[in-house]
């Protein structure tokens, strides 16, 4: 019984490493569909979210009938609890990549007002963030929870960054206001997937601990 | 109820019902029990969990010195209910089992009435009024949530009852005589859900009269129904704690793997 407890949690663990893998690839395609103006590479990542929103309610299915087939307890309750809470945050990601693939979309044919490079460079961080907060989950590293909780200072700081960059282009092109807007929209979303990845880093601390954001739940 | 000397021994005065201190249980040349300590709180129910030969069953039959029966079983270290070691030479043991109920796995009713069944413990200890009786025939079995489904079948035989009611006609039979402490060596497992179900709400509620400490192979029950929770291993009680906690967080890891079902 408890063998085929195992199997089940590691089926469930590749699972969600799966549609994490999905998520940080639309990120990442979603900012090289801007960067490129590629609009079917843009359109792709908008249709591929139903997929992960498919991969999240299979996920569920399997936390759910786990817990009806073994009723885990302690660390074992703790693990499919923090799949269960995980999966919400990766579909988010997933969709403000589509969102960023939305407003792609909106400029493949208009010049932009500056090189992109300092929103590649914080997807690329954010991205990072992801990937490491899942992967602590596989290899329960709460080292590397932790280091993804630190790394959100630097996400937060880059989109300052960019926030007061495009403020000052605001007030040099103010026919470019749109355009600003989105790029704003986009840092805003790049910003909350980093938030996302410190809540999947908070869960995975929690499994290991009981303790979630400093509080004994378990 | 007739009161004979050393029966109002055994009470509580402080939170503890039951403190147990450097306890070692040996049957000739096997120790059962290793140096045991544990304080089970009153108004509580203690679960006792482990794999079978851990000693949990041993430790329950010390409380009401039922292992006294068995021979070559030999104890060191103290088992004190309320200020009061029972194992001390002035213990009268009747009173003690008087106070220390017991219930067991399968429900074992006399081959009597139901009401004689309730009768039978304050009979022996000296009440004879038919009033009296009927009264303590009454409450037992309300306090065992029986009454509603046998006041119209006192005088039929105990054993054409359900297993699940012949159980709580057991626990009513142990309350007719007022224990302060409820012994119950898994007294579920020969039962229905319901059955189980209508036991462990049972539990609930006595609790605000006895202090109950059972043994149970079923750990969502222990974690339902129980407030402290030890687990025996070989005979050590490796882990002693609040039940909430010790499934949440145990310490110990082999707790962890018998809890989640790793061994045992």
């Amino acid at each position: 019984m408890r063998k085929q407890f195992d199997l089940d949690l590691e089926g469930l663990s590749a699972a969600l490493y799966k549609m994490a893998a999905g998520a940080e690839d639309a990120i990442r395609l979603s900012v090289r569909a801007l960067t490129q103006k590629d609009g079917a590479l843009a359109q792709r990542v908008i249709d591929g979210d139903g997929a992960i929103d498919e991969q999240e309610k299979s996920i569920e299915q399997r936390a759910l009938k786990i817990i009806i087939k073994y009723q885990p307890v302690a660390r074992d309750l703790r693990s499919v609890t923090c799949a269960l809470k995980m999966i919400t945050d990766i579909e988010r990601i997933a969709d403000q990549a589509a969102d960023i693939s939305s407003i792609a979309l909106k400029f493949l044919d208009r010049a932009y007002i500056k090189r992109l490079e300092h929103i590649p460079a914080m997807a690329a961080h954010v991205t990072d963030m992801v990937h490491e907060g899942v992967r602590s989950f596989i290899n329960r590293d709460g080292t590397l929870a932790k280091s993804v909780i630190a790394a959100d200072d630097a996400a937060d700081g880059m989109f300052v960054g960019i926030k007061d960059e495009l403020i000052s282009y605001l007030r040099e092109q103010p026919d470019a206001a749109e355009q600003i807007v989105y790029f704003m929209m986009i840092a805003k979303y790049l910003e909350r997937i980093g938030d996302h990845a410190v809540n999947i880093a908070e869960w995975v601390i929690f499994d290991l601990t009981g303790t979630h954001k400093e509080v004994k739940i378990l | 109820m007739k009161r004979q000397n050393g029966w109002d021994m055994f009470a509580f005065e402080g939170e503890t019902a039951v403190t147990i201190e450097s306890l070692d249980l040996y049957y000739g040349s096997f120790h059962a029990l290793k140096n045991i300590c544990m304080a089970m709180p009153k108004h509580a129910v203690t679960a006792l969990i482990g794999p079978s030969g851990c000693g949990k069953s041993t430790l329950l039959k010390t409380l009401n010195r039922l292992n006294d029966l068995i021979d070559g079983c030999r104890i060191t270290g103290s088992v004190r209910i309320g200020a009061r070691d029972i194992y001390a030479k002035e213990v009268d043991v009747s009173a003690l089992r008087k106070n220390v109920g017991m219930v067991f796995q399968k429900p074992n009713p006399f081959p009597m009435s139901v009401f004689d069944n309730i009768a039978y413990g304050p009979r022996t200890f000296g009440v004879r009024k038919k009033a009296e009786l009927s009264g303590l025939v009454e409450n037992s079995l309300k306090a065992a949530n029986l009454w509603a489904e046998l006041k119209d079948r006192l005088h039929k035989s105990a054993l054409s009852l359900s297993g699940g009611q012949q159980q709580r006609l057991c626990i009513a039979r142990a309350l007719a005589v007022q224990p302060k402490i409820l012994l119950m060596d898994e007294p579920t497992s020969a039962l229905d859900p319901i059955s189980t179900g209508k036991i462990e709400e049972l539990c609930g509620e006595l609790k605000e009269a006895v202090t109950i400490v059972m043994v149970t192979h079923n750990m969502q029950q222990a974690a339902r129904i129980s407030d402290k929770t030890g687990f025996f291993l070989l005979g050590d009680l490796v882990e002693f704690g609040d039940t909430g906690e010790l499934f949440a967080s145990p310490k110990q890891e082999a707790t962890m793997n018998y809890i989640s079902g790793r061994f045992g």
